[in-house]
This record gives structure tokens, sequence and C-alpha cells, in this order.
């Protein structure tokens, strides 16, 4: 048997009752000459829960365009997201977002801008103190949390970010390249921390990357997207057992999987 | 010895020297009093004329301080409201850059014909001219959020007031502090300005009265206790500044 396995985006166990359930979604954006895009392209996806899935492709193929309509940032131009059930047709709330920069509000501890979460929400943050201290420490910076963010490394700064995503407990975390700024030591570091958070926590996380090494390594499935307009082109399933270290990227598995993705974007002509 | 206190020290340091070259200069050029006094006949004339020099410097700098408040008072809110309101950017902002064509010192004459020679048409000249900076600092300190934030705030269901009070307003705050202080120095050129086209009182009216009489010494005297009052106005911003922005990048802490 092959070490990659294709897979469906929509057969999954108890399809109809997918935590999300992305259906012949499109999006069209009016560009700056009046032209039409389109960025996402009649998607259909169905993520279960405590799944992780990677949307892979290659830079403004609307990985994130898809991203933003999960989360109903954005409203689709047709088609419809639905999550638990219900159709999202306004910002989902009951969500975590990191995005590629950290956007940690400057004048904030460390402890402020896990907090931020909860004061946006009209919620009185105090209850959630001893919380948000013991996540801060879950994650290397028990030290850190009176800290500013411009005395923090970009790594620092990322996990802070993560921590602000996860302290109202949402089931739901999307991820926007998250790592993309960091060097990358930090990057497979924040990797293996991402993993285990997600282990112990089981939230469903939908992970938006343009490196196959790392939609490979965190993935359960990989959803291989379409330079612009962003369509599926194959999902796969990752089947290497959990927790996976950093060895893993060593075996045989692995780069079976990189390589087979690697092809499918030479086929695309993403990498020529 | 702390980084402040060096650096006043090197202040205090720079300015002697400069008085120090200027005697020098003074002295080794023989130049006459009615072209460049002795900072000793300068230092002499604030002495001797403090209390009518210190009436008029109370007069210029209530003008200063009225215009610069005015303008603040209302150029952040209208602001606010451009950013705010598609509609009102649409109305407000046209005529207001269309005002700031024409040279705000040319309307002095007009506003002594309006307003009299009182302390009127110089806070109306200050505010004028100090306005601007701040409307348009506040405008694009407003708008320079990441996008991305926004969407994150909106994520966690924040209202708009709610991300406008806890992100956008703080997020302005170093460019809002940038334009308050370029007013602050414009302010007084304002103030200046129409004490100049008409006014009895007021260290313009000294600088006039001065230079009609070729009398140096007192147009050299009047020109420092201006610095002064227009740097200790500066200072008082940049104070106000680092109590309410300690966390910005140009507050921190200089690396050496």
């Amino acid at each position: 048997m092959s070490a990659v396995q294709l897979a469906s985006a929509t057969d999954i166990a108890d399809a109809g009752n997918a935590f999300i359930r992305v259906e012949t979604l499109s999006k069209t954006f009016e560009t700056r000459d009046g032209a039409p895009t389109l960025a996402v392209d009649n998607v259909e996806l169905n993520i279960g829960g405590s799944e992780f899935v990677s949307l892979l492709g290659p830079s403004g193929c609307g990985k994130s365009t898809l991203l933003s309509l999960i989360a109903g940032l954005i409203q689709p131009s047709s088609g419809r997201v639905r999550i638990e059930g219900r159709p999202v047709t306004a910002p989902y709330t009951n969500i975590g977002i990191v995005f590629q920069n950290d956007l940690l509000l400057d004048w904030r501890t460390v402890l402020g801008n896990v907090l931020v979460q909860f004061e946006m929400r009209g919620q009185d943050p105090r209850p959630h103190l001893g919380r948000a201290r013991a996540l801060i420490a879950s994650v290397g910076l028990g030290n850190f949390e009176t800290k500013y963010p411009w005395e923090l490394s970009g790594g620092m700064r990322q996990r802070v970010s993560i921590c602000r995503a996860l302290i109202h407990d949402p089931p739901l975390l999307l991820m926007d390249e998250p790592f993309g700024a960091l060097d990358a030591l930090t990057r497979e570091q924040l990797q293996v921390d991402l993993q285990r958070i997600w282990q112990s926590s089981r939230k469903t996380v939908v992970f938006v990357t343009h490196s196959i090494g790392e939609a490979v390594f965190l993935s359960d499935r990989v959803v291989v997207m379409t330079p612009r307009p962003g369509k599926i082109r194959q999902v796969l399933r990752i089947d290497l057992p959990r927790p996976r270290g950093v060895e893993v990227r060593n075996g045989e598995p692995f780069a079976a999987n990189v390589r087979h993705i690697n092809h499918l974007f030479q086929e695309m002509g993403v990498i020529k | 010895m702390s980084e402040r206190t060096q650096d006043v020290v090197w202040s205090v340091a720079s300015f002697l020297l400069i008085i120090l070259a200027w005697d020098l200069v003074v002295r080794v050029f023989k130049i006459a009093p009615y072209l460049v006094p002795a900072p000793m006949l300068v230092l002499d004339t604030i002495v001797q004329d403090w209390r009518t020099l210190g009436v008029h410097t109370l007069w210029t700098t209530g003008a200063i301080l009225a215009g610069f408040l005015a303008a603040a008072l209302v150029a952040i809110p209208l602001a606010m409201l451009i950013v705010v309101s598609p509609l009102l950017r649409r109305l407000l902002y046209p005529p207001m850059v269309a005002t700031q064509a024409i040279p705000k010192i040319a309307l002095a004459p007009l506003f002594i014909v309006w307003f009299g020679f009182g302390l009127v048409p110089k806070i109306a000249v200050a505010f004028l001219i100090a306005f601007f900076p701040i409307v348009i600092d506040t405008i694009v300190g407003l708008r320079s959020i990441d996008p991305n934030m926004v969407q994150l705030a909106r994520s966690m269901g924040a209202p708009p007031h709610r991300i406008f009070l806890k992100l956008r307003l703080p997020n302005a705050l170093p460019m809002i502090f940038g334009g308050l202080k370029v007013a602050s120095a414009l302010a007084v050129v304002g103030a200046l300005t129409g004490e100049f086209v008409g006014s009895d009182k007021g260290l313009g009216y000294v600088l006039v009265q001065a230079s009609g009489n070729l009398n140096t010494a007192l147009l050299f005297a009047t020109l420092v206790i201006l610095s002064v009052v227009a740097m200790a106005f500066f200072y008082a911003v940049e104070v106000i500044e680092r109590i309410l922005i300690p966390w910005h990048v140009s507050q921190r802490a200089h690396p050496s």
C-alpha cells in the first residue's frame, strides 16, 4: 500500500452532521478596474469535529478567502457555509482566529492582550484571570505575562496570539498562515506546540498554509488547492501516528506525501 | 546618572555653549548693540522690564493656549466623524481642505475687522493654523489600523463602537500627538501674526514697537521669551504624550 492516501473532500464519517459544511461555495470580488475576479470557485468541503484540516495552496489561490468565508467575515457570492448545522450569515463568534500577523495591541501587556478576547465581547475579564495565566504559562510564557508585545520575540508574540484565540475555549480554531512570518526553527517548535494543544483540547482546526511540510506534519487531511480561482485539486489523508515528533519528517511516509503534493503543484504549474 | 538627567544636562550645556559663542562673536567683531546686543544686555533688558514683558507674555500665551485648545477640541472630534461616517466625510472634507488653501496668515486683517483688536482675532488665527495638522493626523491615525485586527474584533462579536474605542482610538494616539506637536508650534506663529497685524498688547506688539524704535536689545529679549514659551508649550504636549502612550515606539528608551 502506498504511503499516499487520497481522500474525499466531502465523504467523511457522518458527513451529514459534519462540524463544518462548505456547500458549492463561490466568491467573486470586484477588482479596482471593475472586472470581477473569481477567488473561490465552487468549493465543497466537509470538516469533522476535532479534525485538523489544512488548506494548502500557492499565494493568492483564495485559501485565505475561503477561511474568511467560513468565519463569516465575508459573505459568499453563492453557496453556503454551515457550522454545526446552522448557516453562517454573520461573523461567527464561537471561534478563535490566528492571523500571520500576531495583531497584538502595543498598549497592552501579554495578559491584557489575551483578555482582550472577553473585553471585545463585552464581558468582564476578571473571572478569567486565573485561566489566562495558566494558559500563558502552558505555552512557556509564564514569566512574561506583564511584558509588552515589543519586549517579545516573534515566536513569543505568536504564542500570545494563540492564547488569545483559545482563552474562551471555542470549539473551532481558524489559522491563516500563523507561522508564515517566523524563522524556520521557531516555526517547527510552534508546529509541535500547536499539535500538543490540539491533541489535548481536540478542537476543530482549519489551517491555511503554503508550506507543504507544515500541512503534512500537522494535518489529518490536506486540501490541495489550485491557483486562482481557488478550487480543490485533491485531498490527502495523512495517517501518520500521533503525536508526531520532529523525526517524522525524516521518515518515508512523510516524504512520500510531500513528494506527491510537490508533483501536484508541478502539474498545476505552481512550481516549474 | 539616569538617561533623562543626562539629557537635561546636555541640553543645558548646549544652550550655555551657544550663549558663550554669541557673546564671543559680539566681543571679537565689536558688533554694535543695535545690530546684535550681547547676551548680558538682553538678560538685563528682561530683568529691567520684567513687569511689562510679563504682562505681554501672559497675553500672548493666553492667545496661543486658547487657539491651540480650541483647535484640538474641534479637530479631533471632527476627524472622528469624518472617519466614522462616509456621508460626513464627503460633506466636510472638501470644504475643510479648501479653507487650508487660503494662507491663514492673510486672514488676520479680516479678523481684525470682524473681532476688533482684542484677544479674539489672535485666538482665531492660532486656531485656524493649528487646526489642520491635528485633523489630518487624527484621520490618518484612526484609519491606519490593520484590517485583520478589525476582522478579528468582529469575530469576537465586538460592535463598531467598541472597535472604535478599544482599538482604533488607542492605535491612533501616536499620530494624534504628532499632529498636536506640530500644531503647538504653529499656534505660536498664529497668535504672533494676529498681534503683528493689530494689537496694543502681547509679545507680537512688543516686537513691532521695539523694531520701530530700533531697540534691538528688547527685540532679542522678546525673542528669547517667545522661544521659552514655545518650548515649554511643546514639551508640555510631550509630557502628556509620555503619560498617555508610554507603550509607543517613540517613547521607549533609545538603545545607546
